[in-house]
């Protein structure tokens, strides 16, 4: 038997990676290495329906241990990597164990970015990532009436959706002019800071934290840097992650903010694969993307898992991402970046409505509330580089699968 | 539990024991069974779980949502009048020992 191939995380990516090896035909052996204490889970559905009550812990898990046994796949949880050695192909754990492999899979993930104040340690003040926040954030939820949530990105608009929705008082302290401004457009932003408000959440806009306020080791509170306070049981931050990179920078493995890698996954060291939220992509024309989403996680796990038994496998797919917060869904698909124009499709009043993005006459992308059509149509498009034109793109009553049906277009990009 | 039977894209069976109240996705991807993604975790936003339920038990189990129904219009297989997302469908007594067939292709 020759060495297996080892993945390093045991998240959505480096399930997938496992899994495409079994379906790509690799019949060496598979060890699949976890920190948590659980087998793979979906994690999407903990600021959503596993808090909401909706779904219990069990079905978060993605397959069962049997399952994965069947598949002859060896996970092993609770086991953390403290070094890899690239030249001897071998990684030791934090046990002092060494192993050797054959190949290596980096799925390391990201963690919450720490909150950098004053009261940060006390009990009572969360991040929202793992499947152990979400258990402790239940509990410490069903135990107070007030809640501040740090940072109006959607990890923090989600759970103040559920909170909202359980009957607390829920405020929300955003540092920039907007909510979610690193991912939608003002008029989203304006949209749910308009639905946040009308379920009686209180969103702060361009406000500084300045600390957490507690009393023998437990918080009660937000101090702001302009002297307000505000009162808090519960304190959940989300405030961006940081790319767990630092295993494979101490390797040599080249990083830059993530885990250096191509479309097809591979990193600067033979044998070496990294995919999901611990990587970053650098793209044909030199530029680098980070994507955190559960479809690069996936997507990224099978170039990944491809790359490792020499195939090429690139993740060319456009972005897409979605967002649940009370009744409203919101689906993007494509990157808005670079565009100069936006048309609206449908109505805001009604909260069914889709924004095209163009750059000239280009679609660039689409986000859609409670429209998942367009959003299947717009994915469908953007993948096909077909486009309506903005002026079909407004006019509700345009088909937009007739896009699809009419012969492809000489590709220009 | 409710016995359910997945026919996998390559004609594979499994007869699974779904708890009442999962989905019919949770139980074929907590057992393994091959022609499933499910990629947003039963979030009714990826399709990529899309199964045909037997004819005969359409008529026992809440029709799709308009969400799903708009969702469904557009899976990468071919779309048949019994097509569902299995994450929407949730086991129930009405369900024990119907097929449910997975397509060849999610995404």
């Amino acid at each position: 038997m020759g060495a297996p191939i080892v993945i390093v995380g045991a998240g959505q990516s480096g399930l997938q990676v496992a899994e495409s090896l079994r379906s790509e035909g690799w019949e060496g052996g598979i060890l699949l290495l976890g920190e948590e204490a659980v087998p793979p889970y979906h994690r999407p559905p903990l600021s959503k329906a596993y808090l909401a009550g909706k779904a219990e812990e069990a079905q978060l898990f993605i397959r069962s241990p049997e399952a994965l046994a069947k598949k002859r796949i060896d996970f092993r949880p609770g086991s953390r990597v403290a070094a890899l050695d690239i030249a001897r192909q071998t990684l030791t754990l934090a046990d002092g164990s060494q192993l050797d492999y054959e190949g290596l899979a980096l799925a390391t993930g990201a963690r919450n970015r720490a909150l950098p104040l004053p009261g940060a340690e006390l009990d009572g003040v969360f991040g929202l990532r793992t499947l152990d926040d979400t258990r402790r954030i239940a509990e410490a939820l069903a135990a107070t009436e007030a809640v501040v949530v740090i940072g109006g990105g959607f990890i923090g608009l989600e759970f103040a959706a559920v909170a909202a929705a359980q009957g607390k008082r829920v405020t929300v302290l955003e540092a920039a002019e907007r909510l979610m401004a690193r991912a939608v457009p003002p008029a989203l932003s304006d949209f749910y800071l308009a639905l946040h408000r009308a379920h009686g959440v209180r969103v702060e806009l361009g406000v500084s934290v300045a600390a957490v306020l507690g009393e023998q080791g437990r918080a009660h509170g937000v101090r702001c840097a302009d002297g307000r306070e505000f009162e808090a049981g519960l304190v959940v931050a989300g405030i961006g992650v940081l790319p767990n990179d630092e295993l494979a920078a101490a390797a040599g493995i080249a990083c830059d903010r993530g885990i250096l890698v191509d479309a097809c996954s591979r990193t600067s060291a033979p044998n070496v694969v990294a995919s999901g939220d611990c990587t970053v992509t650098r793209l044909e024309d030199g530029s680098l993307r980070r994507l955190e989403s559960v479809q690069a996680a996936v997507e990224q796990g099978k170039s990944a898992a491809a790359a490792l038994l020499g195939r090429e496998r690139p993740f060319s797919a456009r972005p897409w991402f979605w967002s649940d917060q009370y009744e409203v869904k919101l689906q993007m698909a494509g990157l808005a970046a670079g565009a100069d124009r936006s048309v609206l499709r449908g109505s805001q009043e009604a909260h069914a409505f889709s924004l095209f993005h163009y750059r000239g006459e280009q679609l660039l992308a689409v986000d859609s509330l409670n429209q998942p059509q367009v959003h299947m149509l717009a994915r469908r498009m953007l993948d096909a580089g077909r486009s309506p034109t903005p002026a079909q793109a407004a006019d509700s009553g345009f088909e937009l699968n007739t896009v699809l049906a009419t012969p492809a277009p000489a590709m220009s990009s | 539990m409710v016995m359910i039977t997945y026919v996998e894209p390559n004609g594979g069976r499994q007869e699974i024991d779904v708890p009442e109240g999962w989905s019919l996705m949770q139980g074929a991807m907590s057992n393994g069974v091959d022609g499933m993604e499910a990629e947003c975790g039963g979030s009714c936003a990826c399709a990529t779980c899309h199964c045909y339920i037997d004819e005969a038990a359409l008529a026992r189990i809440p029709p799709a949502a308009d969400n799903e129904a708009a969702m469904l219009e557009n899976v990468v297989a071919e779309r048949r009048p019994n097509s569902r997302l299995a994450c929407q469908v949730k086991a129930t007594a009405a369900l024990e020992g119907i097929l449910v067939e997975l397509p060849a292709a999610q995404s």
